[in-house]
């Protein structure tokens, strides 16, 4: 296992849907205080990502492959992810 | 075929009106980004809808997840069925697509 959530996010969508481009930013800071941030941050995050996984899936059917795929992070307080998920070629 | 006993109730909430939002706080005063968002989406195009405000009940913040498999909230429901979550419903705004769907259910006047 990686330190960080990020590196495990990282190698977890590379690995499950070897993405042409994949950009994950970290947004725990901006959630300091809310109810889902903990202080040691790692709760949100914005996930960008191209793969041909995602061709012909709907959005709600590509954002549940990735979801499924982070289903332990969500269990051990990754508490939001946003998801941009394109198929090659899309805009 | 449901051993979870908050499906149920899922299920009768859904189904009581056209548009219904799984959200955290109340329409009037969302207390999360993401719920408020789509909030101000729905607002805006002028949707009517219910808000479900999970924080107020721990069985139906937990169980919606498992409804629906989807693991955030807020959840977006339109006529029964599960549109998305915060991301789906912006890019959909932005798309056009959530105004021509909601339009063709017959929810808001239909789009041009």
């Amino acid at each position: 296992m990686t330190d960080s959530r990020a590196e495990r996010i990282r190698a977890l969508m590379t690995s499950r849907f070897a993405p042409q481009a994949l950009e994950l930013t970290d947004d725990s800071a901006l959630h300091a205080g809310h109810a889902g941030a903990r202080p040691g941050g790692e709760t949100h995050y914005t996930l960008a990502m191209t793969s041909a996984a995602f061709a012909g899936l709907n959005r709600v059917a590509r954002s549940r492959l990735v979801n499924e795929a982070l289903a332990g992070e969500f269990q051990a307080g990754l508490h939001a992810l946003a998801l941009k998920l394109r198929a090659p070629g899309e805009g | 075929m449901s051993e979870n006993p908050a499906f149920e109730r899922i299920k009768a909430e859904i189904d009581s009106s056209p548009v219904v939002l799984f959200m955290k706080g109340t329409p009037v005063f969302p207390q999360c980004g993401f719920s408020a968002r789509v909030v101000q989406i729905l607002s805006h195009l002028g949707v009517p809808f219910k808000g479900v405000n999970v924080l107020e009940d721990y069985e139906i913040r937990e169980g919606i997840k498992a409804y629906t498999n989807w693991p955030t909230i807020p959840q977006l429901y339109v006529n029964g069925e599960f549109v998305g979550g915060c991301d789906i419903v912006t890019e959909m705004f932005q798309d056009g697509e959530l105004q021509q769907t909601l339009g063709e259910k017959g929810i808001i006047p239909a789009q041009a």
